[in-house]
């Protein structure tokens, strides 16, 4: 399940969602927020932007391979999009598995992938005014070690 | 024709979300450049920086990836969702 909006998202109908299965001995989920600093600046909230049709397909292209690389039941990301206020939640992956090591590093894979590949970008209003994020080489990085294994 | 699209930081500094190009003489992504280009040459600095990434159809394609009338070319800054 991948969706992308505006609206906000509910953690518990999202866990009950993976929980359902019995087959799932383990479900891990990740949710990113709207954090009140960055680089050294007030943060006062966030505008995502990002390009339909080709979000949708990158996320699916991504959680297709955590599939093929674990052995994992079900995955679920949501990602907002539009103006989000501070503590406001961006982004969900939900990942379900017979065991927690496939959860874990299938959750933080396509975390990990998710920042660096698909097409959203993140305008930041602060209290010195509004500017467009740049990239992070860490989360090039962070992605990059998952070619390496 | 050739979509042409734009997003974020690009979009605003070229005040341009989408435009559309003849496909006479495009057969690849360096041949959108060089059109885009001539018609404005101010945007030469950003869509030939090294990292300003391109994707034909919704897939990240290089300076040399085809493209063929009625496909969609879109220019963006390095993601930076999550």
């Amino acid at each position: 399940m991948i969706k992308v909006q505006q609206q906000d998202f509910d953690i518990q109908h999202e866990y009950q969602a993976l929980a359902k299965d019995s087959q799932a001995g383990a479900i891990v989920t990740f949710v990113g927020l709207v954090r009140d600093m960055n680089l050294g600046k007030q943060v006062q909230g966030l505008e995502l932007e990002h390009y339909p049709g080709m979000t949708e397909q990158s996320l699916r292209t991504i959680v297709q391979q955590a599939k093929t690389r674990w052995q994992l039941l079900q995955c679920r990301v949501i990602h907002r999009v539009g103006k989000l206020a501070l503590n406001e939640q961006i982004v969900y992956v939900g990942v379900s598995s017979a065991h927690r090591g496939d959860a874990f590093a299938a959750c933080e894979f396509i975390m990990d992938y998710l920042k660096t590949q698909a097409p959203f970008w993140k305008k930041e209003h602060t209290d010195e005014g509004a500017n467009w994020l740049d990239a992070r080489e860490s989360d090039d990085q962070a992605a990059e070690r998952w070619q390496q294994e | 024709m050739i979509k042409v699209c734009f997003f974020a930081k690009l979009r605003e500094q070229f005040e341009c979300d989408e435009l559309s190009l003849e496909a006479n003489n495009i057969t690849q992504v360096k041949d959108v450049i060089t059109q885009l280009v001539t018609l404005h040459p101010s945007w030469q600095s950003e869509l030939k920086q090294s990292k300003c990434l391109v994707a034909v159809n919704h897939a990240m394609a290089k300076a040399d990836t085809a493209v063929n009338s009625g496909d969609e070319v879109a220019f963006f800054p390095p993601v930076t969702g999550g």
